[in-house]
């Protein structure tokens, strides 16, 4: 555990990603199995245990600190696990708590994995009485799961393939099939062992992911001639694979994309994977033919399974975009023009129209792609071209490379709308923003019965500068007005307000919202101090902004 | 209510002694506490304070900081408009103090910032029982508690032993701070040159000039790579400039409080972060709460809500005063700007 730890609080302070990827090798070469292996689960976010949920480590905590103490230095420090940890009484008897010295990481995740429910807490605190704070975070963040040390999975298998002479690519395609504590894949990077075997015959391969186009830079250098353009829709990305296994049983599933096991909330779109292939493409909401806006597909989300109702009112399809094996044969390494050729003979010889073709822009040159993205109602129906949002533009000579490879796809988002608004709430935020007020609720302006009122029309949490939002903490400090809990409401009348410059990418009605209008992906784009409140938008100009659809 | 206290705009107001105690804005009569921008500000009137802290405004201001300057020592009783008005040590800085104000049988303490740990640089904090304490609430929630000093300068240490080809960088703040950094350091044994950024040296010098041993102290000056393996200190807003690449990759250590908190320190660009603090820690501002035997506690500028709080929670009448203008205490002395 002390390794582990060590290396969690050195991760956590550490902002490069080189020296991280050094630290995590380091732990990887001097750690034995199993240890590693479950490291490895922690941070690519696969340990989990079902009694340690955050309501018991609460729990644990309220029975050593007046909850209000609690609750106001959990704001402060944005992290439950580092509030506990930090909060932690010491023992009274140290001498007695040393003699319970730290158990291994192995310890810890079979203990919590075969405890009762009961059985637990009893666990947890006696560790946590025997570990000094770095430990007792730790050990909060293995078992809550989230560590949030900045390591991204991908980094974490960079780090594994980084012990032997592989690539992150070739973990990756392995992945899937693996269980913790790893110890097939790791004898497979030191070379003891040929590759781990998987016999899943609908397995989830790791997705090719883009680039944002450098407008000023990309531009420029690229001939517009070597790349197919297609729509980027506004949905989610997936994954769907079928097979059958040897004992001729069908295997069917939808996976986000990172590879996460969707199906349950999704049985409309397993009951038409009826092939031997895996196919790439954007979940969307579609009834009727039309495109639904992503509002609806929302209600379809981070669900567990869908109702009769939920499946007859949200309809889910798959717009599909690649074809990555096909009755057996892997077509990665085709370029992606025959791939497209492939796919769609492949999508042509589906019977149900609820997975369809994702359509080619046919391109002439920069100018015209660049019109089409600015003015996808020229080519498209009204319910696809509002689903847009924006071109994406491939290599036709391009293979299916897992990751994001330079040059091969960019995504050219459409432009996002901005407006001026006025902040009027202000919240302490969480990670790495934690301690600062850094969650921000805007407003614009209407006309209201005593004049002119400010409503809320959205909330947003980053698009700043550390030093930006210094300077705006500083400002909300300074001119709260009202607290409600760990929310502070600041001066926003006509002459004193912060003007925030909010852009996004799309709005939607809302019921929930007092303004009637909700919007997708806020972000501050820059602090407007130079400008009066006053001179903020009103909501008419959102409002003008709105599909017209009810 | 305190009888001798009340709060105005400008700050904390003895009507009948006609003075502020650290005002934000320029005022008649101040006594201010301690020589931090946020608390020893230009333009007053007349100033009281002690002989330290008067010659810490006149580095930072200029000599004419203010129309007339009173020096009053720690322990020294003053008569002012029928009130007693006395300072007395604490332990936070250089000349820090605590104004105690003593009339009607009414004893009313205004504790300024302050620590109760150990430091090699200053008079330590001495108890004045009251019957009203005002307290800084800088560290005030219980995630914050200060380990002692000399664990934070092994680390240091430590560090400097494992990466002996890396300068080691620390974020210290100009008046205080980066004295306490030096002086730990010479008390855990470390007789190598210490370096200084420019705007450390002047205060620097002073606490040398005060009787203060600090040990072998040069400026960086046009250095850079050849103090590999050397302890260098600057304030903090320059571990992330500029500035620090001179020193090629060195390791980037911030000496603050606030480095308990691990978001604090990755948005410091500290990778190495000393817990080290010129402020009490929760458990002792706590426990200096109890010590004074005061039954009425204000709680000036910091986590206000929490001590309050624990007050209540502890038989104490506690109200916050939600003070505007005040630092947070260890990450901005913005004084280092006067300072050049």
């Amino acid at each position: 555990m002390h390794a582990f730890s060590q290396l969690l609080d050195r991760l956590s302070l550490e902002p490069r990603r080189l020296a991280k990827e050094a630290l995590l090798v380091r732990y990887f070469r001097e750690t034995p199995d199993p240890d590693r292996g479950y490291a490895l689960a922690a941070l690519t976010g696969g340990q989990s245990f079902k009694h340690a949920k955050p309501a018991l480590l609460r729990a644990l905590i309220a029975e050593r600190a007046d909850p209000h103490l609690f609750a106001l230095s959990y704001d402060f420090v944005g992290d439950l696990s580092e509030t506990i940890a930090l909060m932690w009484p010491r023992p009274e008897a140290p001498e007695e708590a040393e003699m319970l010295s730290a158990p291994a990481l192995t310890e810890i995740v079979d203990q919590l994995g075969s405890a009762g429910k009961t059985e637990v807490p009893g666990l947890l605190s006696a560790w946590l009485d025997g570990l000094d704070e770095t430990g007792r975070w730790a050990l909060l963040k293995l078992v809550t799961g989230g560590l949030r040390v900045g390591v991204s999975a991908r980094l974490a298998k960079s780090a594994v393939a980084r012990l032997g002479t592989l690539e992150v690519a070739d973990v990756e395609e392995v992945w899937h099939g693996l269980k913790a504590p790893y110890e097939a894949l790791f004898a497979w990077v030191e070379g003891r062992a040929g590759p781990p075997e998987t016999q899943d015959p609908a397995p989830f391969r790791p997705v090719m992911l883009a680039h944002p186009l450098d407008e000023d830079k990309d531009l420029q250098q690229l001939p517009a001639a070597d790349f197919a353009v297609e729509w980027k829709w506004d949905g989610i990305r997936v994954q769907a694979a079928a097979g059958r296994t040897e004992q001729g049983q069908d295997v069917r599933r939808l996976y986000s994309r990172t590879g996460e096991d969707i199906s349950k909330a999704f049985p409309d779109i397993v009951d038409l994977l009826t092939f031997d292939a895996c196919i790439d493409g954007e979940l969307l909401v579609v009834s009727d033919g039309k495109v639904r806006p992503f509002s609806d597909l929302q209600k379809r989300l981070n669900r567990k399974t869908a109702g009769p109702k939920l499946l007859r009112d949200y309809p889910a399809a798959i717009r599909v975009y690649d074809l990555l094996t096909h009755e057996g044969e892997d077509l990665r390494g085709l370029p992606f023009q025959e791939r497209r050729k492939k796919l769609e003979a492949f999508v042509a010889g589906l019977a149900d129209s609820r997975i369809d073709l994702s359509p080619m822009v046919a391109a002439k040159d920069w100018e015209w792609i660049a019109a089409a993205r600015a003015n996808p109602q020229n080519h498209l129906d009204k319910d696809d071209a509002e689903a847009v949002e924006g071109l994406m533009l491939k290599r036709w000579d391009a293979p299916y490379v897992n990751g994001r490879p330079k040059g091969l796809w960019f995504k050219w988002k459409r432009d996002p709308h901005l407006i001026d608004a006025v902040l009027m709430y202000a919240q302490r935020g969480h990670g790495k923003r934690s301690s600062f007020y850094s969650d921000y609720t805007f407003g614009v302006w209407r006309d209201g019965a005593e004049g002119l009122e400010l409503v809320p029309v959205g909330k947003a949490y980053f698009g700043f500068t550390d030093e930006e939002l210094r300077k705006i903490d500083r400002f909300v400090r300074n001119n709260t007005i009202n607290r409600f809990g760990p929310v502070r409401e600041v001066t926003h009348d006509q002459d004193v307000g912060l003007v925030l410059e909010v852009a996004f990418e799309g709005l939607n009605r809302s019921g929930r919202h007092k303004s009637g209008v909700a919007m997708r992906f806020p972000r501050i784009s820059r602090l407007r101090w130079d400008k009066p409140a006053v001179e903020a938008d009103r909501l008419e100009t959102l409002e003008a902004l709105l599909p017209d659809r009810e | 209510m305190s009888d001798l206290l009340t709060l105005t705009p400008e700050g904390l107001y003895s009507p009948e002694a006609g003075a502020h105690i650290d005002p934000v804005r320029p005022v008649e009569k101040a006594i201010i506490t301690h020589g931090h921008a946020d608390h020893a500000r230009a333009g007053h009137g007349a100033v009281l304070a002690t002989r330290h802290t008067l010659d810490i405004m006149a580095i930072r201001y200029g000599e004419e900081f203010c129309g007339q300057a009173q020096e009053i020592g720690y322990g020294d009783r003053l008569n002012l408009g029928g009130v007693e008005v006395s300072l007395h040590p604490a332990g936070h800085v250089l000349g820090s103090a605590q104004v105690l104000l003593a009339a009607k049988g009414q004893r009313t303490v205004v504790s300024g910032d302050y620590k109760r740990q150990a430091d090699p640089t200053c008079v330590p904090f001495e108890l004045v029982p009251c019957d009203t304490f005002v307290t800084e609430a800088t560290f005030g929630l219980p995630v914050f508690r200060h380990p002692p000093a000399s664990e934070e300068i092994a680390k240091l240490l430590a560090s400097l032993e494992l990466f002996p080809e890396q300068t080691h960088l620390v974020g210290a703040y100009a008046l205080g701070k980066a004295q306490r950094v030096i002086g730990e350091l010479r008390a855990a044994g470390y007789s190598k040159v210490i370096y200084l950024h420019g705007a450390l040296e002047k205060l620097t010098a002073y606490y040398e000039s005060q009787g203060v041993k600090l040990g072998p102290v040069e400026p960086v000056g046009k250095r850079g790579k050849e103090l590999a393996g050397e302890i260098v200190l600057c304030p903090p807003g320059q571990l992330g400039d500029r500035w620090a690449r001179r020193f090629g990759d060195p390791v980037a250590a911030m000496a603050s409080g606030w480095m308990r908190v691990r978001a604090r320190a990755r948005q410091r660009g500290a990778e190495l972060p000393l817990i080290l603090s010129d402020h009490a820690d929760w458990d002792d501002l706590c426990r200096t709460i109890m010590e004074t035997g005061a039954e009425q506690i204000w709680v000036t500028h910091g986590a206000e809500d929490a001590l309050v709080h624990w007050c209540e929670l502890n038989g104490r009448k506690a109200r916050p005063l939600n003070m505007i203008g005040y630092d947070d205490g260890e990450d901005a002395d913005s004084g280092q700007v006067a300072n050049g």
